[in-house]
């Protein structure tokens, strides 16, 4: 049992910050109560702009002795519930923590606090001629969130996910102390990999307030293609060949005409091209023109002769990248807007089984009668699938979400598939992990848990628990 | 019916190096794109295409590695490709350009209607298409962002003045400017560029011209007298909110009322 906080609790650490950083009761934001999972909505006691690890460290420290659970959270933007306070307690805002502490152009790093949002760390490495490789859909998360999440994106396909791009971590553990795990080098045998134990760990196992980033040099040419098909099957069916051919691909993503009609009303901006019912989107990169023109032509080649597609289309310039990758990016946010309730899937399958899990989602819509509009990294599997309610009742919409995601992750799983590519578990996801994993791997992330939080105060009920 | 868009290659980056002797644009031939507005221009005019049987002719003016946005438009959906190039026609300021322009189009033959931008995202003067149609002779309309109706002797079509719109029945021959418009630009089709590989454009040099004046063209032909041209001054200027979050829809709106924006 936690300790419930109290006045007292309040008056000890409100003492610790300025006013400003420092909300308790009824003055915290509701923002501070959900992400946006949505549903799941609990308002902590305490909420803390935290703005360094010293600050971070007192807290936990006065935490674990009086067994109060904290939570962290960034911008908020995380799909499963994860960062939100179910036993009440303190929530730790990060967003404060937003400094770009180092570019090292010896060692190919970026160092960072955790609150440095997605986009800015864009920015800044791609203006000083720098990559940094992880493409994750929300770039308003912070870069702590894409840590805890290990989350993918787009560019999964050709440079992994944000795990491959971390080299080093400072966190504050929940008894208060501060420690480094990895270092800035290439290689790392040196005992087992804590950094990654708390990559992907979704705040359960320690606070991070520093990263180090890896950096590659800017690729000097990108272009996409945007291949249209005569039916979803056509383009579903296209993509293990694409896969196979060994283009070269950043991105291979897969997503049909209704999703971009949604995008264009959304955004009040229309797609370029939608005379088709499916498309696959790929990306290139290239050192030079050629190179880009050699890649992009052998697969504009290998669609439309041996894969059916009707065309090509070429999207090179920025203001055509940015009217095809807008849209792109825009498309979890205007399926939501066209109803009034949803919730995703976000499984990710063997590359091999990517167009039979699609179908497979068509038929799960026509015999349950419900809209499931899917799009996703068709090239690294990762398929992100909402179901929506629409006219449905709340309890009609329940108990059909219910039978689908069973279904759904039932497929997942005897496809050789993960509940999670790349949103995490948190809260929605926790019962569907434990089912696929067992007892014995649940019982193991629990022990690594306990390790870590002794009192279990660092995210209680969230992940494995 | 027959149809010619008016196209122009730009630099594609806003941060254009000045020539401070000359006073005119350092170009970067590796640095180049399709003036955004007359990607628009090519889309409206392939619309006309599909709402009514036309051949739609692509023109540009410039150096000879300007036939390669010739060969975008084609590879967009236009028919065929028209360069117009001479030493010759060097340094034209808009009268001149619009006169080149006009005599290249009498050469390529007769048009029911002529489509250009609005205006060029390199010199911003907006002028160059009225003045065509005055060369040319023919009736304009600026600021289309929509074709309406595309009848047997004219052209409906909806103007954005801002805070209005403006329907105008235009008969042919005529010319029409074309604003940015929710039309996004189709793409340019991979097919398309196997199909035209071997198309060969078609160049219009300053003896093929009907008007073989020397005085009309290039800087000779050219009144206007550019005294300085300078980047103008970036201001990038970052405002941080408080961190009182409570007051940042305040503080938002007062920033955005105090700029006028709302």
């Amino acid at each position: 049992m936690y300790k419930k906080v109290e006045q007292v609790d309040i008056a000890y650490l409100s003492s610790l910050f300025d006013e400003k950083y420092f909300f308790a009761g009824d003055n915290i934001p509701e923002d501070y109560s959900k992400d946006e999972l949505g549903t799941l909505v609990k308002k902590p006691d305490i909420l803390i702009f935290v703005r360094s690890a010293e600050e971070i460290s007192s807290v936990m420290q006065y935490a674990n002795i009086h067994k109060i659970p904290v939570v962290v959270r960034g911008s908020g933007t995380g799909l499963v519930g994860g960062c939100v306070a179910l036993e009440g307690g303190i929530v730790l805002c990060t967003s404060k923590m937003n400094r770009i502490i180092e570019l090292d152009e010896n060692n190919m790093t970026l160092t960072v606090e955790p609150g440095v949002l997605l986009f800015e760390i864009y920015q800044y490495v791609e203006s000083r001629g720098y990559f940094y490789a992880p493409d994750p859909g929300e770039k308003t998360a912070t870069i702590g969130g894409n840590i805890s999440t290990n989350a993918g994106g787009m560019r999964a396909v050709k440079y992994g996910t944000t795990r491959d791009w971390i080299v080093g971590l400072e966190v504050v553990l929940p008894t208060g102390e501060i420690e480094q795990f990895g270092k800035k080098v290439v290689k790392d045998s040196t005992g087992f990999s804590l950094k990654n134990l708390i990559i992907g760990s979704e705040g359960t196992l320690a606070i991070i307030t520093k990263a180090i980033l890896k950096i590659m040099p800017k690729p000097k040419e990108t272009l996409s293609l945007l291949v249209p098909f005569k039916t979803r099957e056509e383009a579903i069916d296209a993509v293990p060949k694409i896969i196979k051919a060994q283009l070269n691909t950043t991105a291979i993503e897969f997503f049909e005409r209704n999703t971009i009609l949604l995008s264009e009303e959304f955004l009040s901006k229309k797609f370029p091209e939608k005379r088709s019912d499916a498309y696959i989107l790929l990306t290139f990169e290239g050192h030079n023109k050629n190179e880009l023109k050699f890649n992009y032509e052998s697969a504009a080649e290998l669609c439309i002769r041996e894969l059916n597609a009707i065309d090509a289309f070429i999207v090179d310039t920025d203001d055509r990248k940015d009217s095809v990758w807008k849209a792109r990016g825009a498309f979890l946010e205007a399926i939501k807007s066209s109803t009034v309730e949803m919730d995703e899937c976000d499984v990710v399958v063997p590359r091999s089984e990517v167009s039979n899990y699609i179908k497979f989602t068509y038929e799960l819509q026509e015999k349950y009668n419900i809209r499931i509009p899917s799009f996703g990294h068709a090239g690294d599997g990762n398929l992100h699938i909402y179901i929506c309610r629409d006219n449905y009742s709340k309890e009609e919409y329940n108990k059909i979400l219910q039978k689908v995601f069973d279904e759904m992750y039932e497929k997942a799983i005897k496809v050789g598939g993960l509940v999670s590519g790349e949103h995490g578990i948190g809260y929605a996801k926790k019962g569907y992990m434990k089912n696929q994993l067992g007892d014995t791997q649940i019982a193991l992330m629990n022990g690594i848990k306990k390790v870590f939080d002794p009192n279990n105060i660092l995210n209680p009920g969230k992940v494995c628990q | 019916m027959n149809i010619c868009v008016c196209i122009k290659q730009v630099p594609a980056s806003s941060n254009v190096k000045i020539n401070p002797d000359t006073g005119t644009l350092v170009r970067d031939g590796n640095n180049t794109k399709m003036n955004p507005y007359d990607l628009y221009a090519i889309e409206l005019a392939l619309k006309i295409k599909e709402m009514k049987e036309s051949n739609v002719k692509a023109l540009t003016m410039g150096p000879p590695a300007a036939t390669s946005i010739l060969e975008e438009a084609i590879w967009m959906g236009c028919d065929d490709g028209y360069l117009l190039t001479d030493r010759k026609f060097a340094g034209a300021d808009v009268v001149a350009t619009a006169y080149t322009i006009s005599q290249g189009i009498k050469y390529m033959g007769k048009f029911d209607l002529v489509v250009c931008g609005k205006q060029t995202t390199d010199g911003d003067t907006a002028q160059v298409g009225a003045e065509l149609a005055h060369f040319l002779g023919i009736p304009y309309v600026c600021y289309v962002d929509q074709v309406l109706e595309v009848k047997e002797n004219s052209i409906v079509v909806r103007c954005n003045l801002d805070k209005t719109y403006e329907t105008l029945e235009v008969e042919f021959p005529c010319l029409i400017t074309v604003e940015k418009s929710n039309d996004t630009p189709r793409l340019p089709s991979y097919k398309r560029s196997v199909q035209y590989s071997d198309h060969q454009m078609h160049t219009i040099t300053f003896s093929k011209l009907f008007d073989t004046d020397e005085s009309r063209y290039g800087l000779k032909g050219s009144p206007t007298q550019v005294e300085r041209m300078f980047n103008p001054i970036k201001d990038d200027r970052k405002v941080m909110l408080d961190d009182e979050v409570d007051s940042y829809a305040k503080q938002l709106k007062d920033i955005l009322k105090d700029r006028k924006y709302i």
